[in-house]
């Protein structure tokens, strides 16, 4: 059962594509678990039909019917085309619009432990300059020091659970936290957990001190 | 009321200070009459079934000048927005077989098309989508293909409540659909708290739910 969806101003900014990569793929691997967020974009983006209907046309050059015409039957260009998705055995866990950012899939990914907390790994995701997302797997009953971030932070629990304070989160949860948030979430006991997590501002730090102390600054 | 009833209804603007806003509501309820969308979307499904050269061709001329003009409403040079909508219709032939009538209108499917197409052109990175393939859909929580979303045939009660809004729901709503604005950028554009904004669009869309029989909120 998802408790924990996003609101409807973030709805919006994925719906009309205001929503930068990273956040807009924690919102679609959300929606991907939720039905309820599926009729929600589905709700704005009906909206967007009937705006895009109303729309006072511009008049379009005259030729540009007869040249789009002349390139219906070219091959799509390369840009056009989607990621081919790899096989993988990992769909169980890993929603389709995530499936493209994880290439052969889950095992074939770069993990790389969090340097001082052996329980915590991550593995690091291609996405649009400017933006960290990584997959974050916590082992059983692993807790995340306290910590904050600059820039805003968008995450979307895929397997097992974990609490922050009095709060749980379990499969197809979506949490976003602004730089105002502390937290120290921790795994639940009954198995690892998997996350993904977009952080969508570059962190500036002060000193090399700071990444030593907080490794979760770092982008 | 003027800007209100203009803001979804180009036709009527001639008329407007004869008007009263409630026929002005109406006139945008029915000014597509002569294209319904079950006529859009048997153009969509020629193309699918016989690549309908024909077919295509009377879908560009419904579509292309209003793809150019929301391209151009979002500041973009007209060359450019020609080549959006250019290319938003050369995806139209290319996924004509990926259109599903039960689940979104003709003008809602390719508002999607021109939003991801306009992400590609100029902000050169990806939108992941939050549509399904039906068989992997079936595997995650959220209801069965079957009944999920009839929102296809509210259209038009949709585009009622849409005209019934309050003009500063409107505009934030107008600002996020054609200028591609989140909405912090929003609230700092029109000087308003961002908490304004945001209980904007939350009435907005609370409405518009409302609207709509319960089984596809």
């Amino acid at each position: 059962m998802i408790r924990h969806h996003p609101e409807d101003e973030l709805i919006v900014d994925f719906a009309t594509g205001a929503l930068g990569e990273g956040p807009a793929l924690v919102v679609a691997t959300h929606a991907a678990m939720c039905g309820s967020c599926r009729a929600r974009v589905a709700l704005v983006e009906a909206v967007g039909g009937l705006m895009l209907e109303d729309l006072e046309g511009e008049p379009v050059s005259a030729g540009l019917l007869d040249e789009t015409l002349a390139m219906l039957d070219e091959g799509e260009d390369a840009a056009t085309v989607a990621a081919p998705v790899a096989a993988t055995d990992d769909r169980e866990q890993v929603p389709e619009p995530l499936l493209r950012y994880i290439g052969r899939g889950l095992s074939h990914l770069v993990w790389r432990r969090v340097p001082g907390f052996p329980a915590i790994e991550e593995a690091r995701l291609p996405i649009a300059a400017g933006v960290k997302a990584v997959l974050m797997r916590l082992k059983s009953g692993a807790v995340v020091p306290e910590h904050s971030h600059r820039g805003n932070e968008y995450s979307v629990v895929l397997a097992g659970g974990f609490c922050d304070g009095a709060t749980s989160y379990g499969r197809g949860d979506f949490l976003a936290r602004d730089p105002s948030h502390t937290h120290r979430p921790a795994a639940d006991n009954d198995g690892d957990c998997l996350c993904l997590i977009v952080l969508d501002a570059p962190l500036r730090l002060t000193g090399a001190l700071g990444m030593i102390v907080n490794p979760f600054l770092r982008i | 009321m003027e800007l209100r009833a203009d803001s979804f209804s180009g036709a009527a603007s001639g008329f407007k200070p004869l008007m009263a806003a409630r026929t002005l509501a109406w006139i945008s309820t029915q000014r597509n009459c002569p294209v319904t969308n079950e006529e859009l979307c048997g153009l969509v499904e020629s193309i699918a079934a016989r690549r309908d050269r024909d077919a295509f061709a009377q879908l560009f001329r419904h579509f292309a000048p209003r793809l150019k003009g929301f391209g151009m409403r979002r500041g973009t040079d007209a060359a450019s927005s020609e080549e959006l909508a250019q290319e938003t219709m050369l995806t139209v032939w290319r996924k004509a077989d990926t259109f599903d009538p039960r689940r979104a209108t003709v003008s809602t499917w390719i508002f999607t098309i021109v939003r991801n197409k306009r992400i590609d052109l100029f902000r050169r990175e990806g939108h992941p989508d939050a549509e399904l393939s039906e068989a992997t859909e079936a595997a995650y929580e959220g209801r069965a293909a079957d009944d999920e979303l009839t929102l296809a045939e509210w259209g038009s009660v949709l585009r009622q409540a849409l005209t019934e809004l309050p003009e500063d729901q409107v505009t934030v709503l107008k600002k996020a659909f054609f200028e591609d604005k989140s909405h912090s950028v929003i609230a700092e554009e029109l000087g308003l708290p961002l908490g304004t904004v945001k209980s904007r669009i939350r009435l907005a869309l609370a409405r518009l739910r409302n609207a709509l029989p319960e089984d596809c909120q």
